[in-house]
């Protein structure tokens, strides 16, 4: 009885969030409630007893990629006010396309049940006594280990593409240049120069 | 009690919100962004609300691996959008044809 009134909790309030994702006039507004949505999310992967993912959720989406949203959308200066007047533009197609998702989704969930073989044994079945995240590590680390890797290169790959991407040289930005400096040495460092009385020593050129 | 269908219903509103979200917001690329996040999630959801009905852990490795998606996914979007603001100064996706597509 409590775990259904907590599940409707969950799941009204990742709904109700997502609702005001799309919604929201501000999108940082929007970005704040897709963060209660994953917060909720989380918990209904806990109610399940997936509680390994449930963190990830956590730590990835709100700790990681909802931040990366916000920073992105605080960073640019962008006048949202403009696209407001276009968004109703859009609306009632955009109802009529998630109306017709919707019940093609409710019709293939009414119709479908399960077959013989895929109530039987699955690939990894659950075994009783182990804690969730130790059975996530006894499968990843084993069987799906070279998918595991493969996630890994993902990332680095996603990561050495948004620096490449974003990374940008503007000239004209005095920069240390360390090869340069140990390359110094006292002669073309120092000059002894006599100038003559009231001229001065002429470094516009700059000091080697 | 709670069972599958449950999980199965809030992953089809979320998906359709998400659909929902990428058509009603298709100038702001940054809500069309976070409209696939939501899709992501209700996949998410699914899956795992399958692999815990049929005893199966499988289906919570692949979610791990579709979180792991989206993630670099996020990145390299947000990449891209910071770039085409920074050449362009709009976000506006309507008239994006740097690429002359």
């Amino acid at each position: 009885m409590v775990q259904l009134l907590v599940f409707y909790l969950f799941a009204g309030i990742v709904v109700a969030s997502g609702l005001m994702v799309i919604l929201a006039r501000n999108p940082v507004h929007s970005v704040l409630w897709l963060i209660l949505a994953f917060f909720n999310a989380a918990g209904l992967f806990l109610l399940m007893g997936a509680e390994f993912l449930a963190m990830i959720l956590v730590i990835v989406y709100v700790g990681a990629v909802a931040v990366l949203f916000l920073f992105v959308v605080m960073m640019l200066d962008v006048d949202f006010s403009a696209f407001r007047a276009e968004a109703s533009k859009f609306r009632p197609l955009g109802v009529v396309l998630g109306l017709v998702l919707a019940v093609e989704l409710v019709l293939v969930g009414g119709a479908w049940a399960f077959g013989d073989l895929a109530t039987g044994a699955g690939q990894a079945p659950v075994k009783a006594g182990l804690s969730n995240t130790q059975q996530m590590g006894t499968i990843l680390y084993t069987d799906y280990v070279f998918i595991f890797q493969a996630a890994g290169m993902v990332l680095l790959t996603a990561m050495v593409g948004a620096i490449v991407l974003t990374l940008r040289q503007r000239p004209g930005v005095k920069r240390q240049s360390i090869s340069r400096q140990n390359a110094r040495t006292p002669a073309t460092a120092i000059s002894v120069e006599r100038p003559t009385v009231g001229a001065g020593v002429d470094t516009s050129g700059g000091v080697q | 009690m709670i069972g599958l269908g449950h999980y199965l219903v809030v992953g089809a509103i979320l998906f359709t919100l998400g659909v929902l979200g990428i058509v009603i917001n298709r100038r702001n690329i940054i809500v069309i962004l976070m409209s696939v996040e939501l899709i992501l999630l209700a996949v998410n959801i699914n899956f795992v609300a399958f692999s815990v009905h049929l005893g199966d852990m499988v289906g919570q490795v692949f979610a791990m691996f579709v979180l792991t998606v989206a993630a670099a996914e996020a990145a390299i979007g947000l990449a891209i959008l910071v770039i085409y603001f920074r050449n362009r100064g709009t976000i506006s996706v309507d008239d994006a044809n740097l690429m002359r597509g």
